[in-house]
């Protein structure tokens, strides 16, 4: 089947198997490897990106799903100057992340958080990132970092 | 140079950071190489059983497929089985039982996630699809999963090499002491405790990437290792025969390990294997049902332990019986974690005179068994500080005067316990005091009756433990069975235009090499922190490493680095004296300049560094050009982190269910290169050990041996609204002997939280006459400690 959908604001369109999932898609055709794949279970939330604006996991979409769709992948999120999106730089200033393998997938999430919660408190941010699994950090500074995050892009 | 945000002792922001916040990350599975086609591992869905024919046919004959192989082709392609890189000693002086652990099953499989063949094809679908035309004739036999139940007569045996199921007995301690103390107490307090089975869960599955190269005769592997160089020297001479030198094992970005990515695993030596045969790289990636079967699980330890006291609460002697799992085969350091990593931290803080410590190692029908974040040391921990906290309240005393009562003195160091190991430096008193204000322990009666006013049971649980890190002194770890070296390699390099480039043998997968190495060498040479890189994984690129666990990266690796900066300031310092006019001995090196004493002749070390590969005016009949220096450091001893955790809990009598209200950490590293990340790994080491006093556990049906948490799903991981915010701190002596004073800080969290947490709860409720929960304190079995305490008091 075909698929025409815009990642990171470029048109794509190809030809895929029907059973492709949205995760397969951005790494394997588009060579997207910012997203990550770590269950078969749709638990871990390493492989969160933004479709049409809002967080999903994308190893829970079939890519025909987002067909028409705008999807925002980790590696649209910096400026085309090189400068970090709030969020990725509240990660970086707060220590948010260690190995950085659930990193893409917590801080899409965090965006998506922080738009649908202004203001978040720490119960709320732990309970919404409750969909993200962090091995490393003990989400200590995930936390501190949504809040930080949340800060630097209402002031901007 | 010292900068005030990058030099030794700062929080500097990391180097690593920026790639992996973009998406510019590298891990293994982000690598593809031109032609690569997929593997696929068909693994045994049953515990236990003999293989009477595997057939390949239908699956050769399916679309897309390269390769089918099975332990036949390995076979016969004389591949040996995977090595165990440690032997323990038996106690009657025989070494261990150590069957053959092929790398793909031969005869029989021995745990549910055993595999049985490879399939290789043009895509991963199609491998996986084949896979499962693959027809396996098996024999189900019985099978045995827990370790008690497979010493017992008439069970189903694993290996026919190592009847009982016994792989080894291993004591460590005076027996007869021990006897003696017991015989003088005044009270003995004992306790039957499980130490659970957990799965490592790094959030990047494993996976590898092979290839060959005809023209070279040269193979490279790309797969999430701990340690690539030990991987290459297991992989090329033991299993493959292949020369070490033509095979290149690269550790790219890694998604954390936890130990669990050290042991060289069977499906990287097939891949190696394999990508010759098919004359094509090969790509293989663990589905996370694979980690859960596959990857090296963590404990699974059955427990009795026996505490010795006088009147007065001091402690006259501990006994220590351990059965402990070993899985179906042994892993790379399996054998040292139960005995080596385990009993010789059974003297704790305390000055415990007499010691035994009995283990007996056991293969069962499931998963291997190593080291996991703490390895051995969590287990020893939850041993001592569970009797501690047990005998405090059996004796009617405070849980902090009991432990101070029995803590070394700041005083007796360095101290010989009578468990092997000599501590170095250690301030008890100084972690549980501060911990103690931290925690706001005065407060906490207050605490606990507000809580009761709401109808729930406030406890609050204490843990003073120690570990042994900076994994090790090579002849030390020799005399106890390693048959491996643990020094480390480190090189400095500085280029012609004075920038660096750190080479290490330790591996960073989430710790923060690239910035804490950074600091500690750009501070050293005064140079831009910014012009410091720092390179590691790479078997092609590092002269030789052992990699990182133990909590050995800085103690161990960054002293490798010092050796290494040690000689390229020596170097620098005769270039400097040959540049300056004077003697080498009038020449003061400090912060990147070196100074002809008592004058202002200077110059700098990027001037030195110019200098060295443009040797114009140069000593060149006494000194060779060129400023790249390597060293390799094995410490005398290990190093010995320390700490006092605090944890206070609250429990809903009528669900069961805990909530960690209050964490407070505070642990003795020795001096702190970078309080940032060190904090960090606190965090995430406490994470998984409130995970293992809450949450976790591998279940093993003990029937059929089918994995039941085989997803996340089933195991259930500490999620961000499982966890507290943490107070963490530092009160540091530092380690005195080696060359940054640093002890290590990755596992601390990990080894010190359960039995906080665990002895919180049954502080909590105590009123109610529960005396004893085994970890994971899940709601059910909270609550039905409850009510079988209720029901026994009823009666």
């Amino acid at each position: 089947m075909n698929v025409s959908l815009t990642v990171n604001g470029k048109a794509v369109s190809a030809e895929v198997e029907p059973r492709t999932l949205l995760v397969e898609f951005l790494r394997d055709e588009l060579g997207l490897t910012g997203t990550h794949v770590g269950c078969d279970t749709g638990q871990c939330g390493a492989c969160t990106v933004h479709l049409d604006g809002r967080a999903v996991k994308a190893c829970s979409v079939l890519v025909g799903q987002a067909d028409g769709a705008e999807v925002l992948t980790i590696e649209g999120l910096a400026g085309e100057d090189g400068s970090l999106h709030p969020m990725q730089a509240a990660f970086h200033e707060q220590h948010g992340l260690q190995c950085g393998f659930c990193t893409p997938g917590m801080v899409m999430a965090a965006i998506d958080l922080v738009r649908s919660y202004p203001g978040a408190s720490d119960t709320t941010i732990r309970a919404q990132l409750e969909g993200n699994l962090c091995r490393c950090t003990g989400y200590e500074n995930i936390v501190r970092a949504v809040r930080t995050g949340a800060a630097n892009m209402e002031a901007q | 140079m010292a900068t005030a945000e990058t030099g030794i002792g700062k929080a500097a922001k990391r180097k690593e950071d920026r790639r992996f916040l973009t998406g510019e990350g590298r891990y293994t599975d982000d690598i593809d190489l031109p032609g690569q086609v997929y593997a696929c591992f068909l693994r045994s869905p049953h515990a236990h059983a003999r293989i009477n024919r595997i057939d390949t046919g239908p699956a050769r004959e399916a679309p897309g497929v390269v390769a089918v192989y099975t332990g036949d082709d390995l076979a016969a392609d004389g591949v040996g089985g995977i090595p165990c890189g440690w032997q323990i000693t038996d106690v009657d002086g025989q070494p261990m039982k150590e069957p053959a652990h092929p790398a793909l099953a031969q005869g029989k499989v021995r745990y549910v996630g055993d595999q049985v063949a490879v399939v290789i094809a043009e895509s991963y679908h199609q491998a996986k699809d084949a896979a499962e035309r693959i027809d396996v004739d098996y024999d189900i036999l019985d099978a045995v999963v827990s370790p008690a139940e497979a010493l017992e007569e008439g069970r189903p045996q694993v290996h026919d090499e190592a009847p009982g199921n016994q792989c080894y007995v291993w004591e460590l301690g005076d027996g007869d002491a021990v006897d003696d103390a017991f015989n003088r107490a005044a009270h003995v307090t004992r306790l039957d405790l499980v130490n659970q089975r957990l799965a490592p869960n790094a959030i990047e599955p494993r996976a590898a990437v092979a290839s060959y190269s005809r023209g070279e005769d040269q193979y490279t592997l790309y797969t999430t290792s701990q340690n690539p160089h030990v991987t290459r020297l297991l992989m090329s001479a033991f299993v493959l025969n292949l020369p070490e030198h033509k095979v290149r094992v690269v550790a790219p970005d890694v998604g954390g390990g936890f130990g669990s990515k050290i042991f060289h695993y069977a499906e990287e030596a097939v891949l190696t294997w394999a990508s010759r045969k098919v004359g094509r790289p090969i790509k293989w990636t663990a589905e996370r049902v694979e980690s859960f079967m596959s990857d090296a699980h963590g404990r699974d330890h059955v427990t009795h332990a026996e505490l010795a006291m006088d009147d007065s609460g001091k402690f006259l002697g501990m006994r220590v019986n351990t059965k402990a799992n070993l899985g179906a085969y042994l892993s790379t350091f399996a054998p040292s974690v139960p005995t080596i990593l385990y009993g010789t931290l059974l003297a704790g803080q305390y000055t415990t005179p007499a010691i035994h410590c009995r283990v007996t190692g056991v293969f069962t029908n499931t998963a291997p068994v190593d080291a996991y974040r703490g390895a051995g040391r969590p287990e020893a921990t939850y041993v001592v500080e569970r009797l501690v906290s047990a005998a405090a309240r059996e004796m009617g005393m405070d849980q902090a005067e009991i432990r101070r009562r029995n803590f070394i003195p700041r005083d007796a160091f360095p101290y010989q316990t009578p468990v092997a190991l000599t501590y170095d430096v250690g301030d008890y008193d100084a972690t549980l005091t501060e911990a103690m204000r931290m925690a706001d322990v005065d407060g906490f009666e207050a605490r606990r009756k507000e809580a009761q006013a709401r109808g729930k049971y406030r406890g609050i649980g204490y843990s003073t433990y120690i570990e042994a890190c900076g994994l090790a002194p090579s002849n030390i770890a020799g005399a106890l069975g390693a048959r491996a070296g643990l020094f480390e390699a480190g090189e400095v390099r500085l280029h012609p235009t004075g920038k660096v480039t750190v080479f290490t043998g330790s591996h960073s997968h989430g710790q923060g090499h690239e910035t804490t190495f950074a600091q500690i060498v750009a501070s050293r040479l005064g140079v831009p922190y910014e012009d410091v890189d720092v390179v590691h994984g790479d078997t092609d690129r590092i002269a030789f490493g052992m990699g990182t666990y133990g909590s050995r990266s800085l103690a161990v690796g960054g002293s490798a680095i010092m050796k290494a900066l040690d000689k390229v300031i020596d170097k620098g310092r005769k270039i400097a004296a040959h540049m300056l006019e004077a003697a080498e001995q009038d020449i003061e090196y400090d912060d990147g300049t070196y100074r002809v004493a008592g004058t202002d002749k200077e110059i700098s070390m990027g001037e030195i560094a110019f200098s060295a590969y443009v040797p114009h005016n140069y000593p060149l009949e006494q000194l060779e050009p060129g400023l790249d220096e390597n060293a390799f450091y094995d410490p005398t001893n290990f190093t010995y982190p320390a700490g006092s955790h605090i944890c206070e809990v609250e429990v809903d009598p009528d669900t069961g269910k805990v909530e960690v209200v209050n964490f407070t950490a505070v642990d003795d590293f020795g001096n702190v290169i970078n309080p940032m990340i060190v904090e960090g790994q606190v965090h995430g080491g406490l994470a998984q050990g409130i995970g293992q006093a809450l949450l976790e556990q591998c279940i093993y049906d003990p029937d059929s041996g089918q994995l039941v948490t085989g997803t996340y799903m089933d195991y259930i991981m500490p999620r961000a609204d499982d966890l507290p915010s943490f107070r963490v701190g530092t009160q540091n002596t530092p380690c005195t002997h080696n060359p940054l004073g640093v002890k290590g800080c990755g596992e601390a969290g990990t080894i010190g939280s359960p039995p906080a947490v665990i002895d919180a709860i049954i502080d909590a409720l105590s009123p109610l006459g529960v005396r004893h929960l085994d970890m994971p304190a899940t709601p059910v079995r909270v609550w039905q400690a409850i009510q079988d305490a209720q029901g026994s008091r009823a009666a």
